[in-house]
């Protein structure tokens, strides 16, 4: 599975798939993972457009699957996972990000 | 429609006729100018690996136009770079209204910013608030 996760630093414990499975990864109350800090990166930053172009950031709410980085792990706000949602398929659509990835 | 809207172009290149970009690029803006439109921008942002292969290509040469126009110009742009073969593949966004929304809300968290130390406490201030500040 998805051992080598790129974004392990922003939220960790994310198994590599969506189902949403609420087993926690190495025990709950155990060491690192627990802190979990649930802030919109976007809203510090005070993103106010997310540019399709800028698949530097857009890489990071992309794990290694190609599948976009559901909130509930990146902590991202409503308002900003949608702008983020539709720059990543607008740069999928021109081949600057990838579909997916096997 | 009296304003002006604006999009942006990103069109791939087939790599093999990286010598034809500019002209193709200048092309492109011609047909814009004809149809009433301006650019604004045209720059090539080179070549770039693609993320899944376009007609057997696994490279090609990007680049964006930036438009500002009525729409009418758009139409004859896309249905140019649709018949043109070097062009792997097009993208057009219109960004007006999201530009000037987030122009709209960098106004108001600086009108925000600026009516906050004059306006001095908060009616129901106490010391979590000035916890949760420090904190931030």
């Amino acid at each position: 599975m998805a051992t080598n996760y790129e974004d392990r630093q922003r939220g960790g414990g994310y198994d590599g798939d969506d189902d949403g499975d609420r087993r926690p990864m190495g025990g709950r109350g155990g060491g690192r993972r627990m802190h979990r800090r649930r802030v919109c990166r976007f809203c510090i930053d005070k993103v106010d457009l997310i540019d399709f172009k800028d698949v530097r950031l857009l890489q990071n709410y992309l794990p290694e699957r190609g599948k976009i980085l559901p909130r509930r792990i990146s902590g991202t706000c409503a308002t900003h996972q949608r702008m983020l949602a539709e720059a990543i398929k607008r740069a999928r659509n021109i081949a600057l990000l990838p579909y997916t990835t096997d | 429609m009296d304003t002006k809207r604006q999009y942006e172009v990103v069109f791939i290149v087939d790599p093999t006729a990286d010598d034809e970009v500019s002209k193709l690029t200048e092309s492109f803006s011609q047909i814009v100018t004809d149809q009433g439109g301006t650019v604004v921008k045209a720059e090539t942002m080179g070549k770039r690996q693609l993320a899944y292969e376009i007609l057997h290509h696994k490279d090609g040469t990007f680049v964006l136009l930036e438009i500002e126009g009525s729409g009418r110009e758009i139409a004859e742009l896309e249905r140019r770079m649709r018949v043109n073969d070097r062009v792997l593949r097009y993208i057009t966004v219109r960004v007006d209204e999201d530009r000037r929304r987030a122009e709209k809300l960098k106004e108001r968290r600086a009108r925000k910013a600026a009516k906050r130390p004059t306006q001095g406490s908060h009616p129901r201030r106490g010391p979590a608030m000035d916890f949760a500040e420090a904190a931030e």
